[in-house]
């Protein structure tokens, strides 16, 4: 007997959510109604998005790439979009009670009412969030089994530089900048939609939505995991991956942004009624890095370093802030004091907004570009706000196999100046598990440590100096030149850490003005699996999913035992396991997973790399030193885009405020 | 040495506003700290010339009273501002009320001309709409709330849970036909501290007075004010009013 034909519900489904809404934690987060959000006709629309940031709303709603997006996409003639979030387990279990779908927070329109659904992964945690979204959704888990009536389902994010864990849910990805490609998607769906005006109807089955991938993955611009077969060798590895259609390209690259100033977005940032995890306004100072730190995958995929100039920048902040009323704006970038016009950047804004409490924040800055002017006109009209630096290694040795250049050095004199300044708190970022490491390297984070207190004590004259370390484990990435290294197992993550600790707290003379705070390695081992692994761990994740697994992103949620019970369930048949892996060495002819994925970084200069990173051979900066054909620029027609353009923010003239008697 | 604060100037406010603001439709679900975030910034939008503390991290001067919970929709909240320049109440209604999102709208400013706004709140008059019960039902249930000489509900507090007594603070009400939202309750009761929220006298019709459970009550506060005769609830604003007409007598 033939399944019952699917129906598209497209009406909002608020006024069955409202009834569950009293009895859930914090339902302002599912309301909508953000200050800013654009309301878009729905009838009027050729092509319905909707964008999900697959964690919960108050991790997802600040997320530069949704927001942008999203506003890209409205800004587009006859297309649509709308915000959707991960809802918590309190208010799944209510939607699965009393069949209310998932929804968009901006409509309440049901998630199979849309023509696409777009997931962006900053981590791979997100993934079984996607999932209980399709599934509340009534949208097939599996990509094979859905037909024209259900939405595609798009990846985007940094993590679908490696999308084949979840190749068996996702139908199209997009690598790189999304601005140009969402716009190129939405032409290629709305001229097909014109063309078979069936489509979305469920009349044309799975043979119509297969001629609709085939037109998307014909232009290069997307990738179709379902036109590729992975074949397999015995011992476990890849032995090639082949299209299976000659519709698909054997190689599928990255999109690049050029010219961020053509694109200022989000004009209309988001104002959240709900409390979320950054409550500033965010401006993209720039894109891309070359600073070439190995572990870095952001640096690595996001290349060339391309800046906005400073007028656009003044007139983003200016617009942001007229429209948002925040009172602290973060000038966001993989590391931001490396804007070729940082200072006068900042200068320039803290003599606009002298005496408005606009504070500036640079959420990422390195020791070595970060001076105490600078910090001081970030704070001059607002809170000050605390100073983080992220040496990420212990030692100089381990700081040259990772071509972080920081010296010890440089950060005493940096976090020496800091206090002397005024500033009492200083947090530190290390990494542990990095490759080639010992404990020895990790226990000189202790000594650093307090070689910091006690230059500070000196400096500020007072012994009521703290200093934070925060350490991660080091979880080795696709298109870094560590993508070859063996993730370090995590008992003895654990254990070189609980040494750190003894040796931090066993030291009376400074130990109390150290805090420690650091992660147990487990949860890396999930996330080394899901960032390193092939299209069989999309089994593995099925499986955790359908066990319960949510929000792996949350240590209150997530559970190791789960997800190694279920790799052991998935894995039973393959000659693979967890450690294969995360704890395992590849060598330079293996074929990986993501080789036919393209990020523009020569394969042979990203292996050079990691050899000279064995060596303890260090790579200089591109924007200051001559190329050293990392294959980017040349591969894909980019190039750098740097200033300084020497364009000053002039006052702004003193409009007078309506609200004012007189 | 302790670190001292930045030497900012602290500019002393000039004239202190009164704002009645009402909680609709999706935005009752709001929590009193979101919607605490949204006046800040919306005051920022609006560019109202607030008066801010001193310190390491100056704040906007804003008192709030008796904020209605999350879920509960509103018609009568109560804030007062200080500002560093005079302005036009009206105009500060108008710009408030387009900085803040729809279902936060401000219905009334007034220039403070009298002590303590806090005092002169003294009820609330609340409608609580019980869907899929019949009027009759709800009114026998009314009569055996305001029967019992006692009404105790738990309440988890910060001191751990606590068991409270509601029926002093309930005053008058009575039952109306909300036609496919069921039931309506207008109820009248005292602001006291702790506060009693309708969804605990929801608890208590449901208890005492034998109401079903069903799909949760809609409660919206319909206004709040000095107490009058029979459980009327007044206008908390006319006092300042009255001193403005006073004042500044009309030309």
């Amino acid at each position: 007997m033939p399944d019952a034909v699917p129906v598209r519900r497209d009406a909002p489904v608020f006024d069955l959510l409202e009834r569950v809404l009293p009895l859930v934690s914090k339902p302002v987060q599912y309301i909508g109604g953000e200050l800013n959000a654009a309301h878009k006709d729905w009838d009027g629309a050729r092509v319905r998005w909707a964008l999900m940031y697959p964690d919960a709303y108050e991790v997802g709603l600040p997320n530069q790439g949704v927001q942008i997006l999203t506003e890209v996409l409205n800004e587009a003639e006859g297309v649509l979009a709308q915000r959707s979030y991960a809802v918590w387990p309190d208010l799944e279990r209510l939607m699965r009670e009393r069949g209310i779908p998932a929804f968009t927070v901006d409509g309440h329109r049901p998630l199979g009412a849309f023509d696409l659904l777009g997931v962006s992964f900053s981590t791979e945690l997100g993934y079984t969030n996607m999932l209980t979204s399709l599934d509340l959704a009534g949208i097939p888990l599996l990509a094979a089994e859905r037909t024209d009536a259900h939405p595609l389902v798009v990846m985007g994010g940094h993590a679908a530089f490696n999308p084949e864990p979840v190749a068996d849910f996702v139908d199209v990805v997009v690598l790189g900048d999304g601005e140009e490609a969402v716009l190129r998607i939405s032409d290629e769906v709305a001229a097909f939609k014109a063309e078979h005006p069936g489509f979305g109807e469920a009349t044309g089955g799975p043979a119509l939505r297969r001629s609709l991938l085939e037109r998307l993955a014909g232009t290069g611009a997307v990738y179709v995991p379902a036109f590729y077969d992975v074949e397999y060798l015995p011992d476990g590895r890849i032995g090639r991956v082949v299209p299976n259609t000659p519709a698909a390209p054997w190689r599928v690259a990255k999109h690049t942004l050029m010219d961020l100033d053509e694109w200022p977005y989000p004009r209309n940032p988001l104002v959240p009624l709900a409390e979320t995890v950054h409550e500033r306004m965010s401006v993209e100072i720039f894109r891309g890095c070359t600073r070439g730190c190995r572990f870095c995958q952001a640096g690595m995929i996001t290349r060339p370093v391309r800046e906005r100039s400073t007028a656009v920048l003044g007139e983003m902040v200016e617009n942001g802030l007229r429209r948002t009323g925040f009172e602290e704006v973060g000038m966001l970038s993989l590391s931001s004091a490396d804007h070729s016009e940082i200072a006068e950047l900042a200068k320039g804004l803290a003599d606009r907004y002298e005496g408005e409490q606009v504070s500036l924040s640079l959420p990422s800055t390195r020791v070595d570009a970060f001076n105490i002017q600078l910090a001081n006109e970030l704070s001059r009209n607002g809170r000050r706000s605390g100073l983080t630096f992220a040496p990420e290694g212990g030692s100089e040795r381990i700081r040259q196999v990772i071509n972080k250049m920081v010296t010890e050095d440089d950060l005493i004199r940096t976090v020496t100046a800091a206090y002397g300044a005024g500033w009492r708190q200083v947090k530190l970022y290390f990494m542990c598990g990095l490759p080639t490491e010992t404990d020895e390297d990790v226990l000189q984070i202790a000594d650093l440590a307090r070689n910091v207190i006690r230059a500070g004590r000196e400096a500020a004259g007072t012994r009521d100096i703290r200093c934070t370390v925060s350490i991660g484990g080091f979880v080795p990435k696709p298109h870094t030149p560590f993508q070859w290294a063996a993730q370090l197992d995590h008992a003895t993550t654990d254990a070189r850490l609980h040494r750190l600790r003894d040796a931090i707290r066993a030291d009376r003379e400074y130990g109390r003005a150290i805090g420690f705070r650091y992660h147990d390695g487990r949860p890396g081992i999930v996330e080394g699996l899901l960032s390193r692994g092939d299209r069989r761990v999309g089994r593995v994740i099925l499986e955790a999913w359908r066990d319960g697994a949510r929000f792996d992103g949350w240590s209150e949620h997530f559970s190791f035992e789960r997800w190694m019970a279920a790799a052991h369930r998935a894995l039973a048949d393959e000659p693979v396991d967890v450690d294969w892996y995360t704890t395992r060495e590849r060598q330079q002819n293996e074929v990986l997973p993501w080789d036919h994925l393209d990020s523009g970084l020569d394969r042979d200069w990203l292996w050079q790399d990691w050899q000279d990173a064995l060596a303890g051979g260090e790579v200089d900066d591109c924007r200051w030193t001559p190329c050293f054909d990392c294959g980017v620029c040349d591969h894909l027609g980019t190039q750098i885009q740097v200033g300084p353009t020497e364009a000053v923010l002039l006052p702004l003239p003193t409009v007078p405020a309506r609200v004012e008697a007189g | 040495m302790a670190r001292r604060p930045p030497e900012r100037e602290v500019v002393p406010p000039v004239q202190r506003l009164r704002i009645r603001y009402a909680k609709r439709g999706p935005l009752r679900f709001s929590s009193h700290r979101d919607f605490q975030r949204a006046l800040e910034r919306a005051l920022r939008r609006a560019r109202v010339p607030m008066a801010y503390s001193a310190g390491f991290s100056p704040h906007p001067r804003i008192s709030y009273a008796n904020a209605a919970p999350t879920g509960a929709a509103s018609e009568a909240e109560y804030v007062e501002i200080a500002v560093v320049r005079r302005c036009d109440p009206a105009a500060v209604r108008a710009e408030l009320d387009e900085a803040l999102p729809p279902g936060l709208d401000v219905l009334d400013v007034v220039e403070a001309r009298t002590p303590d706004l806090v005092a002169r709140l003294e009820a609330s008059r609340w409608r609580i709409e019980v869907p899929g019960v019949a009027p009759t039902q709800l009114a026998a249930a009314w009569s055996a709330v305001t029967a019992a000489s006692t009404l105790p509900v738990e309440r988890m507090m910060k001191q751990g849970l606590r068991t409270l007594d509601l029926r002093p603070a309930l005053l008058t009400g009575s039952v109306t036909d909300a036609g496919a939202l069921g039931a309506a309750l207008e109820v009248t009761i005292r602001n006291v501290t702790p506060t009693v929220r309708p969804d605990e006298v929801l608890v208590a019709l449901r208890e005492v007075g034998a109401l079903p459970t069903g799909d949760p009550a809609r409660a919206t506060r319909l206004a709040q004010g000095p107490l009058g005769a029979q459980g009327a609830v007044g206008d908390p604003l006319a006092a300042d009013r009255a001193a403005v007409a006073v004042q500044v007598p009309a030309s």
